[in-house]
């Protein structure tokens, strides 16, 4: 398949009319991607009968220079520089009719430190286009030099657990519930029953923002309340994550501004917002001392199925460019979707310095990150205190762990539930760091644990049957015997 | 009350034999320990006083509990606590902190509210164990 190029030169490519992408320069199968090169590894899915090379092709060009008839001013540019030139296509392993084309983009197509000008050429018309029933942007490699534009998460994980006070640990949250209709002063309970339990942090729901039952004041100066009583009774930096997502620029930055000037040490967005909006609460973060949290609303419309839309892998690499200190990256084990390899791989880009190329973990590239900050991963939704030997396993230290059910529904209320999933938490650090086989010693572990502590015992009886063992859509191509050059 | 900074605040308080398990932790990956001392443990007080410098070089958990029994024996109404520096490149922080030492009485703390414009309040902790002057909060 990946044969030789078929590019027509000199003056007859400019000839008028329609010509095959292909032959147009979009298709350079002995081109070698420069190190300064933006890549891009598609998932193409051609219509019936249309050829797969000239379909790839297709995205190359659509997604640069081209149009879909010749046109003479290409010959006002350097634009052999320009096109983006896929220069591999391969099927996809046990999933006929679908091929991997590897597109390799010159930087100087991107504005330097915009993921709104990145995206607009990598997925902006080219999704719709005609002769592909489907398309997936499974991984991108982003050179150096191109990383090197943009600040990056506006704490990371070093400077948060610094500030914070916090190390040797995962995180503790949780998300106040009911999501929709407490008022302030109820809110807020929660937030200092939490806290005081045990927790680290507490977190506003993606769409708590400010309603006719709470307006956005109301919760911010009642989470503070709670913030700093239950940091005075316990002596421990504590923190509640305020989203601050609103309908326009100028609203979430009064939000944060208010979060700000009450003492906040935290603030959040919601995914929804786009990526300028992000980028832009990511400079008035650094700016401003605030630990950024992202709340990946919405994601799951174009990550999930394999056959069309963006990787997460993919939206966590923006978004680790964009800025954001927190992002959700599944759980594995917890209520919603997430296969343990693919998820290791959104781990891996969120908290490495450098991704080696791990097909078997979805990540089809090695890529530097260049000392960028790192962006810690959070793990929420459907996980209680008796998994915890199996989160610290498949999830690591530097995570932050949100039981918002699991801490919220304990029968003798949320700082018992707190203070269970905080105990947990710390007898299987205890017993990791003493070597001991704590992954399949977790029940045991958590069973003495309990002993010296009700709250948990309690928690794990509650909760000793909840399980979510649902197959997963979003799963690597190749196992992890499967080497393949790039 | 009970502070509940560090790694292990939820748990009964650290027996000697499970201090040196954690230091052996810390020293098998290659951190330096550090040992520190206070009598504020005030959720921002950053500086806790050294006893000594961390222990870059010290590979081994019996001389660094050592040092703990002797910090403990001017110390002991204070609260110490262990961490482990890790000073790999784009570390280079603590990789774990715990409390191995507290006073007997925990006095904990106060929480001022200052009311100021509208609903606002401006909140400080106070240590109820700072409210003595330094010179006159210990016997020695």
């Amino acid at each position: 398949m990946n044969d030789q190029s078929i590019t027509v030169r000199g003056k007859d490519r400019y000839k008028s009319g329609v010509m095959e992408y292909k032959r147009m320069g979009y298709w350079e199968p002995s081109y070698q991607p420069k190190d300064t090169d933006v890549i891009a590894l598609f998932r193409v899915t051609p219509q019936d009968g249309v050829d797969p090379t000239e379909a790839c092709a297709a995205v190359a060009g659509e997604s640069s220079t081209a149009t879909w008839t010749v046109v003479w001013t290409d010959r006002l540019t350097a634009a052999e520089k320009y096109r983006a030139k896929c220069y591999r296509v391969e099927p996809v392993p046990s999933s006929p009719g679908s091929y991997f084309a590897y597109i390799a983009y010159d930087l100087d197509l991107f504005e330097a430190g915009s993921i709104a000008n990145l995206t607009a050429s990598i997925i902006g018309n080219v999704f719709g286009f005609k002769p592909l029933k489907a398309l997936r942007l499974e991984d991108m490699r982003l050179p150096v030099a191109y990383v090197k534009t943009f600040q990056g998460p506006a704490t990371g994980i070093v400077v948060e657990r610094e500030r914070l006070d916090k190390f040797g640990r995962p995180l503790l949250g949780a998300t106040v519930k009911p999501k929709l209709g407490l008022s302030g002063r109820n809110y807020g309970r929660v937030v200092y029953e939490a806290l005081k339990g045990g927790l680290d942090f507490t977190k506003d729901d993606e769409n708590i923002n400010s309603q006719p039952f709470m307006h956005w004041r109301e919760r911010f100066l009642y989470c503070m309340e709670a913030v700093n009583k239950a940091q005075a009774a316990t002596g421990e930096m504590k923190g509640t994550y305020l989203n601050v997502t609103a309908a326009t620029m100028e609203d979430m930055y009064e939000r944060a501004e208010f979060a700000k000037q009450l003492g906040s040490c935290i603030v959040m967005i919601d995914l929804v917002i786009g990526y300028t909006a992000i980028q832009s609460m990511a400079k008035w973060a650094r700016k401003n001392d605030m630990i950024l949290h992202l709340h990946r609303a919405g994601h799951s419309t174009y990550t999930r199925q394999r056959s069309h839309g963006v990787s997460f892998r993919v939206i966590a690499k923006w978004m680790r460019l964009a800025g954001v200190d927190h992002i959700h990256a599944g759980t594995v084990v917890g209520k919603l979707e997430g296969d343990p390899n693919t998820t290791r791989g959104y781990y891996d880009i969120c908290r490495e310095d450098f991704n080696p190329m791990r097909l078997e973990h979805g990540v089809f590239f090695d890529q530097p990150w260049a000392s960028l900050n790192k962006m810690m991963p959070v793990a929420s939704g459907g996980i209680h205190a008796g998994q915890m030997h199996q989160l610290l396993d498949l999830l690591g230290e530097d995570v932050v762990l949100q039981f918002g059910g699991g801490t919220i529904g304990h029968p003798r209320g949320i700082a018992a539930g707190a203070t269970a999933n905080r105990v947990a938490l710390e007898a299987m650090i205890l017993a990791r760091n003493e070597g001991r086989d704590y992954v399949h010693e977790g029940p045991e572990i958590l069973a003495r644990a309990a002993q010296s502590c009700t709250p948990l015992r309690e928690a794990l009886e509650v909760w000793k049957d909840v399980t979510f063992n649902y197959e997963s859509t979003d799963t690597p191509d190749f196992v992890p015997t499967v080497t393949a050059a790039v | 009350m009970r502070v509940t900074q560090g790694c292990f605040s939820f748990l009964p308080d650290l027996t000697d034999e499970q201090i040196t398990a954690q230091v052996q932790y810390c020293l098998d990956k290659g951190w330096a320990v550090n040992i520190e001392f206070t009598d504020d443990p005030h959720p921002r007080n950053t500086y806790w006083e050294m006893w000594g410098l961390p222990m870059f070089d010290l590979r081994d958990a019996a001389g660094i509990m050592r040092e703990l029994a002797d910090c403990r024996k001017i110390y002991g109404d204070r609260y110490i606590r262990i961490s482990g520096f890790d000073s790999s490149h784009g570390w280079e922080s603590l990789r774990i902190s715990f409390i191995v030492n507290r006073p007997q009485h925990e006095p904990g703390f106060r929480l001022d509210r200052q009311e100021t414009v509208g609903r606002n309040l401006r909140y400080a902790t106070h240590a109820y164990a700072t409210e003595r002057p330094e010179g006159e909060r210990y016997s020695s």
